[in-house]
Order: structure tokens, then sequence, then C-alpha cells
């Protein structure tokens, strides 16, 4: 608490040690990947019990300093209840938390270091918007012309410095926003907890603070950890993404490497749009890196894909593949890897963009997307048509049943 | 716009409500007790006499007078009435917040399919007669009653206390009679309360109890303040509380206009009483409004 109060009166973000902002040597190198930085966060084999209910099923994760972390799932993946056990409103059944190397469980939630934003923004409506950035501040030891310093500081982060008499009920739901983060701001706290922040705004609103919430981090260094069902709002602001289902977590990666290269089945078809063709393996896998691997669909057709775990031919599987990543072509195109053929079944046309449902022999469709990048006079292709789709080896990647 | 009719007929049926109800009782009421007592029917003079014509109007109108008023400054019987009263209903008004709140709190607190059940509960004394209700805490509270029984039984005490007819026994009857109209009101405030604005002040540095005095019970404010108007109100004009359960000493303005109307049968003065009693009572009565207005006015 000590320690959080300097550095909030010198200006300096609490939260990145030393040893990030300083080793050259380690400069590049995604603060994730590195041995030298303790992590923030540490879930270690997290369960939480609901009755029968199993919320969170032995999660282990470590967040590090600076990271915009966020957490995605379904409705009910358990995201926001390994949320509020870092903000000290849920004790997890078993295992344990650490928050800067040490174990928090044993501390109240209002001794910890955090901050949360709520989903309902929890704005004090009777008290005005300088209050409510206020409120924290005042249960600190903070002399009262350091407090309104610090609260002006943060109304003008937030740029709602002519806003401070208001009340919270004669603000549109965007301004609320505002001052809600603000206020959980306020007392420079280690980690920031945002639980689905902008699930009330609009689209249009929500995409352009989306961009100016990694701006306030990056400004901040502040370590953010957002619960999101929004796997664009995800994708967006994380420097990281874990996706939950059912209670587990399902795979951490960047946002790249979790729509280029999902691991399972729900993580691939959770995240963007997905064709699944299933299939049997059918050649042995090299243990290089990224090996092409043999894959025969159920309808016959050969094919082959990137595959990164360990099989042996005649394994069930399926090959996944992103609907922007299939040519479509009227003539059978040559050199090809990949190459199905089958009938237009629909087309849908959303303006900087077309989608073709193509029909295959055995009966399953594919989805296809491409890019209009002129005007479409007259569409080379229409309904009906005999078309060829084709990828590359490394467009698919093959995931386990 | 064009047929203003129907609007105007709207607003006028409770503007001849208030008319018919309180505004012509009043001028009755308020002419008593400017007259003088009388052996008659009705017991007071002057008398309105159209008949007379225009000097019957003037003899009228110069026979009234505010002797009544002096009068009630003169025996000291009737300002010990309306301060005892006022003492009584403050008291009273205290002991019913006190209960009433952690009451509406539990009911606010529970489970959601539990409220409806606790809500009845609060109401159901209503379904039995006021007076009814109150005559049976006689029998709760009196010597050889219920609650002196129960406590020699369990061995707390050795001989009964005396409560009934003293200002205690009248506490508990204006507690236990009104303390559903406190509870509601706060019950309703509570209810309403978004409940991660408590997690908000615990995650901001709050202890639950400094989370409770700086957003719970600002918040349930509005509440407590109707709730406790609407216990204050009719508590200090309370007759039949003090008359069945307060004893000799026990002073009420309820009571002491009573027996002014029927003991001693001068309706001028127990008149001048009530307008009096009105008078104190629209002091409160508009204080609350207003509170209502301002509230109206932030939650818009």
């Amino acid at each position: 608490m000590s320690a959080s109060e300097a550095s909030l009166q010198a200006g300096v973000p609490a939260s990145v040690p030393a040893s990030v902002a300083q080793n050259p040597k380690m400069k590049g190198i995604p603060v994730w990947e590195r041995d030298d930085v303790t992590p923030i966060v540490e879930f270690r084999n997290v369960h939480k019990h609901f009755g029968d209910f199993t919320a969170v099923n032995d999660v282990s994760l470590k967040i590090y300093p600076g990271e915009f972390f966020a957490l995605l799932g379904p409705s009910g993946c358990g995201k926001t209840t390994l949320l509020r056990m870092l903000a000290g409103f849920e004790t997890p059944s078993s295992g344990s938390v650490f928050l800067d190397g040490q174990d928090i469980l044993p501390v109240p939630p209002n001794k910890r270091p955090i901050n949360m934003m709520f989903q309902s923004y929890a704005l004090f409506p009777h008290l005005t918007v300088a209050q409510n950035i206020a409120f924290g501040l005042k249960r600190s030891n903070m002399e009262k012309g350091a407090i309104e310093e610090r609260t002006h500081e943060m109304l003008r982060l937030v740029k709602m410095e002519q806003f401070s008499k208001r009340k919270p009920h004669q603000m549109s739901g965007g301004q609320r926003q505002r001052v809600a983060l603000a206020r959980s701001l306020a007392k420079n706290p280690k980690l920031l907890l945002l639980d689905e922040p902008l699930g009330a705004l609009d689209a249009k609103l929500r995409e352009s603070t989306q961009f100016e919430l990694v701006n306030i981090q990056e400004k901040l260094g502040t370590s953010f950890i957002i619960v999101t069902h929004d796997q664009e709002e995800a994708m967006t602001v994380a420097t990281r993404i874990g996706v939950m289902n059912h209670g587990v977590l399902a795979q951490v990666d960047t946002p790249a490497d979790i729509y280029e290269n999902p691991k399972s089945k729900f993580v691939a078809d959770f995240i963007g749009d997905v064709n699944m063709i299933e299939g049997t393996i059918n050649s042995a896998k090299a243990v290089t890196d990224e090996t092409s691997l043999e894959f025969v669909s159920n309808a016959g057709v050969k094919m082959a894909a990137r595959c990164y775990y360990d099989c042996k031919k005649g394994d069930k599987a399926w090959l996944a593949i992103r609907p922007e990543k299939i040519e479509v072509s009227k003539t059978k195109p040559e050199g090809a890897t990949n190459i199905v053929s089958g009938i237009v079944d629909e087309i849908a046309y959303i303006g900087n963009l077309s989608t073709y449902y193509v029909r295959l022999p055995d009966g399953s469709r594919i989805k296809a997307q491409e890019v209009n990048r002129r005007r479409i006079v007259n569409r080379a292709i229409s309904w009906e048509d005999k078309v060829w789709l084709s990828w590359t080896q490394s467009g698919g990647i093959i995931l386990p049943n | 716009m064009k047929n203003i009719w129907p609007k105007r007929l709207l607003i006028g049926v409770p503007y001849l409500w208030l008319l018919l109800f309180f505004l012509i009782p009043f001028i009755i009421v308020f002419k008593i007790s400017l007259s003088d007592i009388a052996i008659s029917i009705p017991p007071y003079t002057p008398q309105f006499d159209i008949s007379a014509g225009w000097a019957g109007i003037k003899e009228f109108f110069s026979a009234l007078h505010f002797d009544n008023y002096s009068y009630l400054v003169d025996d000291a019987l009737y300002y010990k009435s309306y301060l005892s009263s006022l003492q009584i209903a403050l008291i009273s008004t205290f002991f019913a917040l006190l209960i009433g709140f952690p009451l509406a709190y539990g009911m606010a607190r529970a489970p959601e399919n539990w409220r409806a059940l606790l809500l009845m509960l609060v109401i159901l004394p209503f379904w039995t007669s006021f007076l009814i209700r109150v005559y049976a805490w006689i029998g709760i509270l009196k010597t050889e009653g219920l609650l002196n029984q129960f406590l020699m039984w369990v061995g707390v005490i050795d001989s009964p206390l005396t409560i009934l007819n003293t200002n205690t026994a009248v506490y508990i009857g204006i507690v236990y009679s009104y303390l559903p109209f406190i509870v509601l009101p706060i019950y309703s405030t509570l209810e309403k309360m978004d409940e991660s604005l408590l997690e908000a002040a615990v995650d901001l540095g709050c202890t639950k109890t400094s989370a409770f005095w700086s957003v719970t019970v600002p918040l349930a404010l509005p509440g407590i303040i109707a709730g406790c108007f609407l216990v204050f109100i009719p508590a200090l004009g309370e007759f039949v509380i003090p008359s069945l359960l307060g004893g000799s000493e026990t002073l009420m303005i309820g009571k002491t206009l009573w027996n002014e109307f029927f003991n001693n049968r001068d309706w001028p003065v127990a008149s001048a009483v009530a307008i009096v009693l009105l008078l104190i009572l629209v002091i409160p009565i508009l204080i609350f409004q207003r509170m209502i207005e301002r509230q109206q006015e932030a939650s818009r």
C-alpha cells in the first residue's frame, strides 16, 4: 500500500517493475516469454464449485506486468468468477492465487491493491462525478489537497473535466463508463479488472472506446485484465487472450495465434468464422514444429494442412479452414494443394465482402469469403454455378477430434 | 389542445374532493373555534342566520373572536399536551426506525423468492382491526398479562412489571402499530439498490461497516425520511393508543382534544385545539413534500 502510494505521488506507474523497463537484453521479447519477470497475477490449479456446478476447473495462468489480458468465453464459462477471485469477492474452492508473487487469498478485498470496473459501472448515484472518483482516495491516508489533485488528474485522463459536478443519472452511458474507469484507476492499482466494460455501449462508441482503453493502458502501464464475450473486443485490446469454456482455460495466446493457430475445435469455432471438415489423418506426423499433414475427408478428398499435435495415421480429426482463406473460381486452379468442387448454394453480398455458401457432393456446405475490391457490375459467379474451392497447405489447420 | 375540458374535469375531481371533505369541514371547525360555548344544540354561538339579511351577517362576524386561542396559551394543560405529544411522537419514531430499518434491510437482502412472503407478513396485521390489535396489547402488558407471566416463568423478574397505563405502553403501542409504515418505504429503497455498489465501495477500500454508512444509508435516506414522517405525523395526533394503553400521566393532544369535545362539551376550545394541531402537523408535512419533490428532481 505504501509503495503504491509513494509511486502514486511520483507519477510513476506502480505496476511495471524496474526490471521490465530497464533490461535491454530482453527488449523486443514479449513479457510473457521472458523468464526474468515475476508474473503480476498467477492462478495455480484454481477450482471453484457452486454446489454441483463447477464454475472454474483447474485453471493455471500467469499474467505479466503491463499486459492487457483478455478473458474470453461464452456466458457462464467462469471468466467472471476468475475476475471476482482477484477482486476478492469469491474465494477459490481449491488452488492459490498470487499477486506479484504474494498469496492474496488471505487479503480482504478492501486491502488488495486491485481495483475493478464493474459491468453496471456501479457509480454511487448520490455522489457527483468528482466525489465518485475521490471515493477510494478518501479511504486511503491521502491529504485533502492531494485527493483533489488526483481527482482532477483522473478527470483529465478520461476527458470529463467539465462534468465533475454532475450526478451519474445526468450523464450518458459513454460518460458513465469514463467516470467508472477514472474511479477504478484513481488509486493507481497494481492491477485493473474490467468486467464487460463496454457491454452497455452501442457498436460505434464501443469501437472508439476500445482504442481509448488501449491508449490509457499504454500511458499508465498498469496491468489490465478484461472479461468479455465479444471476440472482436478481445482481439482489439488484448496483448494475450485466454479463451475459456465450461470453466476450463482452453487456450492462452496472442490474438493472432488464437485466430491462426487454434488448438481445439472450440477455440477455432468460437473465434471468428470457420469451416470444419471431418476426416481421418493419412500420414504419420513428423516431430518438426509445422508439419504438413495429409488428411482424407469423410467424402474421400485428400487434403493437406498444418498440424501441431501428436497424432498417428488413422486418427479421426477435423480440418479447420477460415472462409477468407478459400479461393472461389469457376475454372479448376492449377497447382493448388487443396481443391474441392461444389455447387453455389447461396451468395450473400454485404458490401465489403461477398460470402459464398458452396454445397459439396456429400451434402456438406463450405463458406468462402472474398473481399470486394472492385465494384461488382456483373457477378462472375452466380447461384447453381459449379465452382472450385481451393486453399493452400498453410491455410488450414488440423485439430484433434 | 382543442378540447381541454376532459383534462380540466380530470384535474377537477381531486379539487372537488378536497373542497368537500377538507376545506368545508375545516372552515366549519375554524368557525366553531372562534365561537362561544353555549348550552344549546349545537353547543356554541353565534349561529349563522341568513334570514336576518346584511345586518345578521354583520352581527355574526362581530361575535367571532380569538379568545379560545389565548385560552390555549393561558392554560398549561394545552401546551403541555402538545409538547408531550411531540416528545412521544419523536421517541416512538426513533424506536420505529431502530426496529424498522434492520427489518427492512433483512427483507431486502433475503432470497428473492422469500421477499413476497416477508412483505405479506409485514402487511398482515392490517387484516384485523387496529382497535382490536391495540386492545390485545392490554392483555399482553397488564400486570398479570402474558409478558409478565413469561418473564416470571423464565426467571428474569420476581415481581410483575407495571407497563400498562404508562408511557412505555404507549411507545410500544405506537411502534407496533406504525412499524409497517416505516418498514415499507425503507424496504422499497433498499430493494432497488444495486448490490454491486457495495462491492464497488469495498473494492475502493471501504470496510463492510463504512460501506454501509457511506453507501447504503445515504441511498436509503429517502425511504428513511418518508418512513419517519409516516410514523411521526399520525403518532402526534394519536388518540386510541394513549387512551387504551396510556395512564393518567400520559398527556397527548389527541386525548385532550377528545376530553374537550365529549367530556367538557366545549366545542369552541376543542376546535381551537384541533386547528393548532393541524398547523403543527402542516410544518412536517410541508417539509416532507419538499423532500419528495427534491428527490423526484434528482431521479429524473
